[in-house]
């Protein structure tokens, strides 16, 4: 089925022609008066227009979270899980719109909305209620009269930036544990993708309370700096590129706080010989764990963009996944049978040409896809790209760089050893994919990478519960897990002794 | 650090010169530039306030465009293939705290394919 465009009359998205920032529980204009226009990849036509707020903005969205930040900070688990839980039930009530919503900014396909990044999204909402509720302090005996009490603090007020791959999830992924923990938090989310949490935001601003989530948008530029480099936040998390992760980290280093960062990866997709030693359902998976590297249009920090195959079933397994890659349905992003939709933005398409054009330079084969893909219709002017492979050598550029699009670089190797060698040979350690029918094989390749996640015989999964984060330059922390309450949280400790006895020393 | 031998290795078009004119004259100043990788927006080149990024040991100078530092990671710029970088103005939205390119423009960096008057690496 296709969904109508948001906005058309018979669309399960309403749009207003022109959206405010989210402070304080209610929507205020930016104090510049100006917008800047929000355009659907798919068409490239204006969607709505956004605040392009300036730092006065971020102060009152910091003003608003000081001001509900005692309140909520007191609550008790029981009660922030009872909200986090009202969340994700308002989630998933609004699932359709907020898939078509998410879809139709974005330019992923909402059968991955519908499917991944919504009901993701509800879940982990739910995930941090549960892990606020059974969240226990500790208390340690040190001598029989004194005892070390350990409580869990929350920091305050937290500035959050989120990308624009996956706009809502990401933001759950941030806003969730925030809150859990009892901060109120300031978010910025991507230029490109300003609107969907802003549609997110009419579905749960009445079950937040005042200031605890308040959304500015603007340019990283003003906004995301402002935010970021505030002495009224306590913590900060982005994902996004390495120039500004080293900004956020220089700007938390001079107000002492701490900052969590994920900064994207090249990830390997490692295939060892025995994927082939039968016809049978694994193999199904595994010509699949490749191709998923078009999942998202290939906008993913753990896009399996490397793909090591063992060299003797080469042929015959790359045979199977071209196949499979050559019936990948590219479209309007609001058909449920598109499997590709449009990159996020031209300057990501043209990127992604550009990337190609380099590794066919260097003298990669083109074994699929390549250009631009020019769909007709409405979608004319949409900005598309075909999933693409490159068969070349670790050491080229496209091995090397994130490309951020649905272009896979395929190398072959020889043995176990060289696999790792080669899985381990980049600046990043995000996230890793290991195929085999041998349990310890795939065990001693899951430690030698250097990676924070390593799928092993499947990819792309992301269930709450599962940590993510990223090894070298890929950043520091683990969301996606009940430890990110430790991030969003301090330790208070009362040390106390229950003895009248002085010390005996003055 | 331009005695690592590898500064003039990034030129600019004459459009992403004019940009550079217009954020000086309004910074009065140069600007800086830093080319980012991995997430989303990896391998922009981030325009940035003269000085606003702490400039470290493993930061490489590899151009100065009309007074205006470009730096690239050391590592990455290794594993790019030391590549000579041409820097250019096109239309679109900024990546993370970047400053845009003029209005509705960003900085974008293209790969010039290698001449035969490249300098000679050194270790």
């Amino acid at each position: 089925m296709k969904y109508a465009p948001p906005g058309a009359k018979d669309s399960v998205v309403l749009v207003q022609p022109r959206y405010e920032n989210f402070i304080g529980g209610k929507w205020e204009a930016p104090t510049t008066g100006e917008y800047s226009v929000d355009l659907s990849p798919a068409t490239g036509e204006p969607i709505c227009e956004v605040p392009k707020s300036g730092p006065q903005d971020v102060e009152l969205a910091l003003d608003a979270a000081h001001t509900a930040r005692e309140r909520w900070g007191a609550t008790t688990p029981t009660q922030r899980a009872a909200v986090l839980n009202a969340v994700a039930d308002a989630i998933e009530s609004h699932a359709e719109m907020l898939a078509v919503a998410e879809s139709w900014e974005n330019g992923k396909p909402v059968r991955e909305t519908l499917a991944a990044d919504i009901p993701l999204a509800a879940d982990h909402f739910r995930y941090f209620a549960a892990a606020a509720r059974s969240e226990e302090s500790s208390i340690s005996q040190i001598d029989e009269q004194t005892v070390a009490y350990h409580f869990r603090e929350p920091l305050g007020v937290v500035g959050q930036i989120i990308p624009f791959n996956f706009p809502l999830l990401m933001a759950a992924w941030k806003i969730a544990p925030a809150l859990a923990a009892g901060n109120c938090t300031v978010v910025k989310p991507a230029s490109p993708t300003p609107w969907s949490l802003l549609k997110l935001m009419e579905v749960i601003g009445d079950i937040v309370p005042a200031g605890v989530v308040n959304v500015v948008n603007g340019p990283g530029a003003e906004i995301g700096k402002a935010l970021a480099s505030s002495k009224r936040i306590a913590k900060i998390a982005f994902t996004g590129e390495t120039v500004t992760g080293r900004l956020i980290l220089q700007y938390a280093a001079q107000n002492i706080i701490p900052a969590t960062l994920e900064l994207g990866g090249k990830s390997p997709n490692i295939f060892f010989s025995d994927v082939l030693a039968a016809e049978d359902d694994f193999l199904d998976k595994a010509v699949e764990g490749l191709v998923l590297y078009a999942f998202n249009k290939g906008e993913v920090c753990t896009c399996p963009s490397r793909a090591l195959v063992q060299e003797d079933i080469y042929e015959e397994f790359m045979g199977r996944c071209l196949e499979r890659i050559r019936a990948i349905k590219q479209g309007d992003p609001l058909d449920t049978a598109t499997m590709i939709g449009p990159q996020v933005s031209r300057q990501q398409v043209e990127k992604i040409a550009s990337y190609v054009e380099i590794g066919l330079k260097e003298g990669a084969e083109l074994l699929a896809g390549g250009h631009r893909a020019h769909l007709g219709g409405a979608l004319k002017d949409g900005f598309y790209y075909e999933p693409t492979v490159l068969k070349g050598r670790n050491d080229m550029r496209v091995f090397q760089e994130e490309i951020f699009g649905p272009v896979l670089a395929v190398t072959t190797f020889k043995n176990e050893a060289e696999a790792l060698e080669i899985a381990n040979d980049t600046l990043y350690g995000l996230g890793a994919g290991v195929w085999t029918r041998d349990g310890s094989r795939a065990f001693r390749m899951g430690r030698g990478i250097k990676a924070g996640r390593v799928w092993t015989n499947c990819y792309h999964l992301y269930p709450a519960g599962a940590a993510f984060g990223g090894y070298k330059v890929s950043g520091i922390g683990r969301e996606n897990h009940k430890m990110m309450l430790d991030h969003y949280s301090q330790t208070k400790n009362l040390l106390v002794s229950y003895s009248d006895k002085p010390l005996g020393l003055f | 650090m331009s005695e690592t031998g590898y500064a003039g290795r990034v030129t600019a078009t004459a459009a992403a010169r004019e940009a550079i004119a217009a954020l000086c004259a309004a910074a009065g100043g140069p600007v800086m530039f830093v080319q980012s990788a991995g997430c989303c927006d990896g391998s922009d080149p981030m325009c940035l306030p003269d000085g606003e990024l702490l400039i470290g040991d493993g930061d490489l100078l590899v151009g100065l465009l009309d007074g205006c530092e470009y730096y690239i990671d050391a590592d990455l710029y290794d594993v790019l293939g030391r590549p000579r970088l041409l820097l250019d103005v096109e239309p679109g939205t900024p990546g993370g705290f970047s400053l845009a390119a003029g209005d509705g423009l960003r900085f974008t960096v293209r790969v010039l394919a290698p001449t035969p008057h490249d300098p000679k690496e050194t270790p």
